[in-house]
């Protein structure tokens, strides 16, 4: 009976000083299964799969391969017992094409010669195999977000792996290559791959996954046939209490226009063509609206342009009825916007710094929090333990945890919780929600309505098409760096609004 | 002691000392291969320095040569420190040092002005200097490192050019402060008794250690430290937090330049040396003080400590024997030693990590013993 699991993990243990990280937890993958891993942030996913590469040594349970017990001491153990594994974050050498990231360590050579030719081939054999599209010769700073994955997947079968673990792999995608990557992982399976898939997004799960084995607080919850089950049911398993997908919101009561924005352009980087061109909008008090569309569209470029972090080409700005178009990023701070930025590593957070000093990154300057030059490092120790207690942010050490050691929910929630106290008019709130698990999804939707009720005005910037359908008042969705359609959630579809997202349909937008 | 072992500022100096005694024996074995019958007796003698002499007053006397010397190696420290906290590598110090040099000496010498305003002078020089750094690296990007060694040369020569003016007639030498300008040199207020009438001894000392101080606060206590260090960590987010981190950038420079032309004015301002006008390569002062923020622990404290380190050893080279040894030996010794201490962080990193896995298996064991005794 052992014959039909590739891998086999069970009664898992796993301790770390004061915290157990895998209670007893028993994982097996059948061969030719697509197997999810579901679980909130710090249930113990990322912990099970050190075990099972080696990284970290269980105190009990034993690892079966192919029914036989096997020890796995560091990743080469893993590698050779044909284990592979797509991580959230690619490993992919920037300046490198694809074919030589593919290869790279195990590259074909005589007499320490490279034989490229050989490796091509065999690349492109299973580039065609799988409908992995890849071009072998591009450089991976070059290529789509999806290509890097494709060519990560590559990489695990040019090793012949014979067992795939895809960490988190669609949070990084458009919703387009997420179908991609759906059929992919299905054509893995038929022909005899065993495939482990992480993820927290419940409908993926249902759409692709045999099984699925949930964690909670690093315990074993269970193991279920999705055909027998519903995301409900997951979702309650997962997080142990039944989780409101719905946002519940009363109707919007639009107020006075907060944020006018006028033929907005933002030069881009890369191209000749503008990244933002001839935006116009507003926002008024008591609305969330959203701007929808696919990756890189101008999204991140319209926001930067609102917040001060790049230039504007043309067009004017204005934040309560006062000319903000050229004002330094500290004055929109001051006048009244809050910003949720996108990237909470590379803008949100100071890592190094503690939680306390991170909470007051926006008003260190405050009277309340400097006196003479000198921090009042009392007031920003209280004012950071009544943020830490009244949103919830729970961490290791409390104000003096560094932000770097906290997990990437509570990292959200600090932000969130310094922007929302900040009491400010707008809420620039940037893919608030991206790779956090669904308590603290809804943690997040339910703040943003709770500054829309309070009479805030609400921009919400968002990739995930269910976050787009359920929290905005209005959807504005981007194509190409112009605003190509306004939609009511309430009236229009998850189809139609893809077919405005796609560029296939547009609207004149008069606002 | 698990507890000591496992604080911050505990490893860094456990990792300090073990640089230092790695250094030691390198120099030791360096010393064994050029002439083994004088190794041991010229590596005490290197520890030993002032402690070389016999009798109490001239060993006083020595300590407080070494002492002044420490003092511009302090603040060339503190420069390459402070810069380093806000995430700039200023190897532009050794430049900005010597323009504190040449124009506190230029002020004694040619302008006999007071010790006070020599100071203040070399201090704003200094601080000019570095902001050229400052505003390439903030408005056109350019690599701080480069633009600052770029600049040490540009220091040297303009220093050799100036300076020439004050020269004595028939040596490459400044003139003595001594003679010329008495008013210029930085008073020792007593502190030379101390040391069995040293007159080199100067307030400059002390001095050195209240800005140490000074500079400690400015970063953990103020808000432009907490600026600068965010800027330093993650310039992204300083300016996303509407800092002005192009400000900052150049702010640094002129503060981490202002120091280490004050080491300059400190050491000739005493008049221990005088400046030659025909040297050729950049003094190792400023350079010197990269090793000694580091060896620090990039504490300015541990910089006061770490800089009379490197001084002591640099003085205590000078007693080498050398009917043994050629009389670059000493600056060989030294510079094996100095140059360990670049290892300080990666010392501290391998102590770190090996405590932990012990602990993992320490608190495994205890799991394991603990269940089985359950079991019993």
């Amino acid at each position: 009976m052992d014959q039909q699991y590739a891998i086999e993990m069970l009664n898992i243990t796993k301790r770390f000083p004061g915290i157990i990280a895998n209670d007893n937890i028993t994982l097996q993958l059948k061969k030719g299964e697509i197997h999810a891993l579901l679980g909130e942030n710090g249930a113990g996913k990322s912990t099970l799969m050190s075990v099972l590469f080696g990284l970290y040594q269980p105190e009990e349970g034993v690892i079966k391969k192919d029914g036989v017990e096997v020890h796995i001491k560091d990743p080469n153990d893993a590698n050779r017992l044909g284990i592979g594994m797509v991580h959230q974050h690619f490993k992919l050498v920037e300046c490198f094409t694809v074919l030589d990231n593919i290869i790279l360590g195990v590259e074909p050579n005589k007499a320490g010669f490279l034989q490229k030719g050989e490796a091509r081939a065999k690349v492109m054999a299973l580039s065609e195999k799988y409908g992995l599209h890849v071009d072998p010769d591009a450089l991976i700073e070059d290529i789509t977000v999806g290509m890097q994955q494709r060519t990560e997947i590559l990489k695990m079968l040019y090793r012949d792996n014979e067992i795939l673990i895809f960490d988190e792999p669609t949070a990084v995608l458009t919703p387009q290559e997420i179908d991609e990557l759906m059929v992919i992982m299905k054509n893995l399976a038929a022909e005899g791959k065993s495939i482990l898939f992480i993820s927290h997004k419940l409908a993926e799960i249902m759409a692709v996954a045999d099984r699925c084995t949930v964690l909670r607080r690093g315990k074993y919850i269970g193991t279920v046939e999705t055909k027998s089950t519903t995301a409900e049911a997951l979702s309650a398993m997962m997080v142990g209490r039944n989780v409101n997908f719905h946002v519940e919101k009363k109707p919007s009561k639009p107020g006075d226009v907060i944020l006018d924005v006028k033929n907005m352009t933002v030069a881009s980087k890369g191209h000749k063509k503008n990244a933002v061109n001839d935006v116009s909008f507003k926002v008024r008090r008591g609305e969330i609206v959203c701007i929808a569309g696919i990756d890189g569209n101008g999204q991140t470029e319209l926001v930067y342009g609102l917040t001060g972090l790049e230039p504007l080409s043309g067009g004017t700005i204005e934040l309560c009825g006062k000319d903000i178009t050229k004002a330094p990023i500290r004055r929109r701070s001051t006048g009244g916007m809050s910003h949720i930025p996108e990237d909470r590593h590379k803008h949100g957070l100071v890592l190094d710094y503690t939680l306390e000093d991170n909470m007051v990154l926006q008003r260190y300057f405050e009277p309340e929090f400097t006196k003479m030059g000198f921090l009042r490092r009392k007031n920003i120790r209280a004012y950071a333990e009544r943020l830490i207690e009244q949103y919830d942010v729970r961490s290791g050490q409390g104000p003096v945890t560094m932000a770097r050691a906290m997990s990437g929910g509570n990292q959200q929630k600090a932000i969130i919780a310094r922007e929302i106290d900040k009491n400010p008019d707008l809420l620039v709130a940037v893919q608030p929600t991206r790779g956090l698990d669904v308590g603290a999804i809804e943690y997040i939707h339910k703040q943003l309505v709770a500054q829309r009720d309070a009479g805030k005005a609400v921009l919400l910037v968002s990739l995930e098409l269910d976050e787009v359908m359920d929290v905005p008042d209005r959807i504005l969705v981007m194509y190409e760096g112009e605003i190509v359609g306004q939609l009511d959630p309430k009236k229009t579809t998850q189809e139609e609004l893809g077919l405005y997202m796609a560029g296939a349909k547009r609207d004149e937008v008069i606002s | 002691m698990k507890k000591l072992l496992k604080n911050d500022a505990f490893q860094t100096l456990i990792a300090s000392l073990l640089c230092i005694v790695v250094g030691l024996f390198l120099g030791f074995i360096v010393l064994l291969f050029i002439n083994p019958s004088g190794a041991a007796s010229s590596i005490v003698e290197v520890i030993k320095n002032f402690m070389h002499f016999s009798s109490g007053k001239l060993r006083l006397k020595n300590l407080g040569n070494t002492l002044v010397k420490t003092a511009p190696l302090l603040m060339c420290s503190l420069s390459v420190l402070f810069a380093y906290k806000v995430g700039l590598f200023n190897i532009g110090a050794a430049g900005q040092y010597v323009v504190g040099s040449a124009v506190s000496l230029y002020c004694a010498l040619a302008l006999h002005l007071n010790w006070l305003l020599c100071i203040l002078l070399a201090f704003v020089a200094g601080a000019i200097y570095a902001a050229i750094v400052g505003v390439l690296k903030a408005l056109c990007n350019v690599n701080e490192v480069i633009s600052g060694i770029m600049l040490n040369w540009i220091a040297l020569y303009g220093a050799n050019t100036i300076l020439s003016n004050v020269k004595e007639p028939t040596s490459p030498y400044t003139l003595h402060i001594t003679g010329e300008s008495p008013s210029s040199l930085i008073p020792s207020l007593g502190l030379d008794k101390l040391f069995n009438n040293n007159s080199y001894v100067t307030i400059a000392i002390p001095l050195a250690i209240i800005i140490a101080i000074v500079i400690l606060v400015l970063l953990n206590k103020t808000k432009l430290g907490y600026e600068l260090k965010a800027t330093g960590n993650n310039k992204n987010a300083a300016k996303y937090a509407g800092m002005a981190e192009k400000r900052n950038i150049i702010l640094t420079l002129m503060i981490s330049g202002a120091l280490a032309a004050l080491g300059g004015a400190f050491l000739y301002l005493s008049d221990y040396e005088q400046w030659s006008c025909s040297q050729s390569s950049v003094p190792g002062m400023g350079f010197n003080g990269i090793a000694a923020a580091f060896l620090g622990g990039l504490n300015p404290i541990g910089s006061i400590l770490s800089s009379y380190f490197i001084q002591h050893i640099t003085n205590g080279g000078a007693y080498v024997d050398l009917t043994k040894y050629s009389s670059q030996i000493s600056d060989l010794i030294s510079s094996i030693i100095i140059y360990l201490c670049g290892f300080v962080f990666f010392l501290k990193y391998a102590i770190s990590s090996r405590l932990e896995k012990s602990e993992e298996k320490r608190a495994r064991k205890a799991i394991a013993d603990h269940e089985k005794g359950g079991e019993e």
